[in-house]
């Protein structure tokens, strides 16, 4: 007897009981259900809800990857400036290093792990509960948090944030698919808003910047966007920046990989090109009217808004957060907007909001999980006004009818 | 004022095994079957009891709602069996045909001179009303409304469709006479739209707006056809017909005999020679499946397309609306890793590491197997991209599954069928029945607002 009859013969076993969902689950991982077509149509498409997500995990691997070694490279810098000793970043020399990996696997893998583990016992307690099979929202959501987050987050703080993320989140909205608000960015705030001392400030985004702290080797691990909100000037060069040799958070520095995951994204049609688009324009757009706010000399120097309001639109965005957030959480399809036209003004809205907020919040100058999760509370008011023209279109061809 | 209408969203869906145009006569059927269910929402009350003699083109019942619209019987012979289900609803008459060929007979009517009441009266008495459809809700015409239009579609665009230029053939004549007998039943025209060939058997018809169609499927749904031309507004009615069946109603006219032969394809991966054949409303689908040969026997057998037809068993009956009849494969196995390794076999309409976008003009074999399980409408946009009409398909659909009436109105509820969203369905990432759902609002509003 094959493996595929064995799990067949379980599968039968549990069918009916409270457990099912939890077997197959694991089950359908391993093998596509022996389903077939009950009503309507008789044959169906192979994409299902699996493919979907694990084409959306494909184009964040890399982001991974570079996250990990990232960590380390950004570590032994941080330590090596400490010391005087000043490195240019190279790729192969001194980027890609088994240092930097051990390193960075080590602080960012618990991350993944934490994240994954806590966020599935979630969701299979969920189905077995209320007997529906296991969704696969989380999937990707498990992918981002570890991502979005600074790397030095303590792992019981990420595992509260989580649970509360996927409960409150999600689950209480009915599960996937209901949701309003993206799981991964409700994680996100929740420690945003309730770990604020954490979250913000210069001392986690190098691993090891807290517990340096206060030696003879303390080093400061601020990003780029924490030192322009300061009106300080930033070290860092175009290259560093758009390929990612700067401290952030765990996935969001490499624009260049974002860039070709989003297009991946936008190729394979998992993700919208209309909500991608339009936010890189809405972004953009506030930031030539900041840059123009400042040629004016409206804003002088002494301002506090000056540094980021200077920062060239292009150049915003490529730095913080805003690149992933368009490509892999602006883009989640169940809390953006739904429909074609709709999902241009959210996708713009959500560009534009980004910047707005990264300019004039100098406290925590990461505007687009805000930016996005105001966006997704306004979703359903967008599709609402689009499908309200089609319905007025109905209603005025009946009327001319009439008339 | 014909139109001429671009479809650009939709797909073709292109399937192994379409019919070879050569035509055979199915082997003689001992039974035929009329199964009420075919006739949607209609309650029958019958007009024989078993073990009654019946002639071809006999009404064996008629619909409780409205007495005057009746149904016959394809073939003559003894009326063997009403097998009843559930609730003693009858979902099976049997007749068994005694060769003789014994028909009721009407006699001929011209309908060039003929006026409306007739006209209407003949097809009622003579059981063809059932072969005209209404939107709103796509059940048999309510019999004192006054459409505002009728539409036939003469492109059939449906995977592994019949060709109406051969199957219907030498029919001209007919088809002229149901034209022009429909258009007297209605305020506005009979629209016909057909594919830009040359050589139409629809090309010469009289009495009929005469459009063409060009895209892929959906673009011969007569419902993408009605959404371009005109669309139903609330509280009006239009009539749909097939175009086989306005055969049958012509010929009605011309020859005063229910023809109930049908030119169907038998067509599909698991029939081994497929082609066309000549064959009876209700016949056993074993006369011409089993004449055409079945590979395997782990088989789907469809009575209708796959995106819209039954499935039947192989002592099962062609369907009462249905033109064809397709085998393909039962999918009910594992598939290892199927969820995320890359597929060429399979037909997709993204491109996640899915292959039939590098290969638009191959043909698939596909297989009975969802590809996946049931899950919340989580994925957006993918519908609108095979959905030609002006609706919007997810937010419809969640409209039928919330019993939102008023949000069903306003969405177009009136201008769909189940059979317009075949392909939303096919697509589907969260596998999700969308005919089903869309029936059970049609029923709901139906019922709720008639």
């Amino acid at each position: 007897m094959g493996l595929k009859e064995k799990l067949h013969s379980i599968k039968e076993d549990f069918k009916g009981k409270k457990m099912a969902p939890a077997f197959n689950a694991l089950h359908t991982f391993l093998y596509t259900p022996n389903e077939t077509t009950h009503s309507g149509g008789h044959i169906r498409a192979v994409d299902d809800l699996k493919r979907t997500m694990n084409t959306v995990i494909i184009a964040l691997l890399p982001v991974l990857v570079w996250g990990i070694f990232n960590a380390g490279y950004q570590h032994y810098a941080a330590i090596d400036a400490a010391q005087g000793v000043v490195r240019e970043a190279s790729l192969f020399g001194n980027f890609f290093t088994w240092d930097n990996f051990i390193m960075g696997a080590w602080t960012v893998l618990p991350l993944v792990i934490v994240s994954y583990g806590v966020g599935l016992a979630v969701e299979f307690v969920f189905a077995v509960i209320k007997g529906h099979e296991v969704e696969e929202g989380y999937l990707v959501t498990g992918m981002l948090v570890p991502l979005i987050v600074p790397v030095d987050i303590p792992l019981w703080m990420l595992a509260v944030a989580v649970v509360f993320g996927v409960v409150i989140g999600k689950e209480v909205f009915g599960g996937t698919g209901m949701n309003i608000l993206n799981p991964a960015l409700t994680i996100r705030a929740f420690l945003f808003f309730a770990y604020p001392t954490w979250m913000s400030g210069d001392k986690v985004w190098v691993h090891g910047a807290q517990a340096a702290a206060g030696t003879p080797d303390a080093f400061s691990g601020e990003t780029i966007l924490g030192s322009y909100a300061q009106n300080n000037s930033v070290v860092y060069d175009f290259a560093d920046k758009f390929f990612g040799f700067i401290p952030g958070s765990v996935g969001e520095t490499s624009t260049f990989l974002i860039i070709i995951g989003g297009l991946f994204l936008m190729f394979t049609k998992i993700a919208s090109w209309r909500i991608i688009l339009s936010a890189v324009v809405g972004a953009a757009v506030m930031g030539l009217i900041f840059n123009g706010v400042v040629d004016q000399g409206w804003i002088t120097e002494s301002s506090k808004f000056y540094g980021l309001m200077s920062t060239p639109f292009w150049e915003h965005l490529i730095i913080g957060g805003i690149a992933f957030g368009i490509v892999y959480m602006a883009t989640d399809p169940v809390s953006g907007a739904q429909t074609n036209t709709g999902k241009y003004w959210y996708g713009f809205l959500i560009g534009f909001f980004s910047i707005m907020i990264r300019v004039f919040n100098p406290a925590y100058p990461e505007g687009v999980f805000l930016a996005i999760l105001l966006m997704n509370v306004f979703a359903p008011t967008i599709d609402h006004y689009v499908v309200q023209a089609n319905v007025k279109q109905r209603m005025k061809r009946l009327k001319l009818k009439t008339a | 004022m014909s139109k001429d209408i671009k479809i650009k969203k939709g797909l073709d869906i292109k399937l192994v095994g379409a019919a070879e145009k050569t035509l055979a006569d199915a082997p003689k059927s001992r039974t035929y079957v009329i199964k009420p269910s075919d006739f949607h929402l209609v309650t029958p009350k019958m007009l024989f009891k078993e073990g009654a003699a019946v002639k071809a083109g006999e009404p064996l019942f008629y619909s409780k709602k409205d007495e005057r619209i009746k149904f016959v019987s394809p073939v003559s012979g003894t009326l063997t069996e009403i097998r009843r289900g559930a609730k003693r609803v009858i979902t099976h008459l049997v007749i068994e045909a005694d060769g003789t060929e014994t028909t009721h007979e009407f006699s001929k009517l011209d309908v060039n001179n003929a006026d409306a009441e007739a006209i209407k009266e003949r097809m009622l008495e003579a059981g063809l009303w059932p072969f005209i459809k209404q939107r709103p809700y796509d059940i048999i015409a309510a019999v004192d409304t006054t459409p505002e239009a009728i539409f036939v579609s003469g492109h059939n665009s449906a995977p592994l469709a019949p060709d109406y230029n051969f199957s219907l053939k030498g029919k001209e004549a007919a088809l002229q006479a149901a034209v022009t007998a429909l258009a007297k039943l209605t305020s506005g025209k009979v629209h016909l739209s057909v594919a830009k060939t040359a050589d139409s058997v629809f090309g010469n018809l009289k009495d009929v707006e005469l459009h063409t169609v060009s895209g892929p499927h959906p673009s011969g749904n007569v419902g993408t056809q009605i959404n371009k031309i005109q669309p139903v507004n609330k509280g009006e009615t239009v009539w749909t017909v097939t175009a086989e069946n306005l055969a049958i109603i012509g010929e009605l006219f011309l020859t005063g005999k229910f023809n109930p032969e049908r030119v169907i394809s038998v067509s599909g991966s698991s029939v081994k020679k497929p082609q066309y054949y000549k064959t009876k409303i209700g016949a056993e689908v074993s006369t011409f499946a089993y004449s055409a040969g079945i590979n395997g026997d782990n088989v789907r057998m469809i009575s209708g397309n796959v995106l819209t037809g039954d499935q039947v068993s192989a002592d099962g009956h062609l369907g009462y609306y249905h033109n064809e009849f397709v085998a393909i494969p039962e999918g009910d196995d594992y598939e290892f890793f199927g969820w995320n390794k890359p597929v060429f076999n399979k037909i997709s309409s993204s491109r996640a590491l899915t292959f039939s976008w590098l290969f638009p003009n191959k043909k698939y074999d596909l297989d009975t197997n969802t590809n996946g399980e049931h899950r919340a409408f989580v994925v957006t946009g993918n519908y609108e991209e095979v959905f030609p009409m002006d609706i919007y398909p997810l937010q419809l659909l969640k409209a039928c599954m919330v019993e939102d009436l008023d949000a069903m109105e306003a969405l177009g509820m009136y201008e769909v069928a189940p059979e317009d969203f075949a392909l939303t369905e096919f697509v589907c990432v969260s596998k999700q029945p969308h005919q089903a759902i869309i029936r059970k609002g049609l029923d709901l509003m139906h019922e709720e607002i008639g």
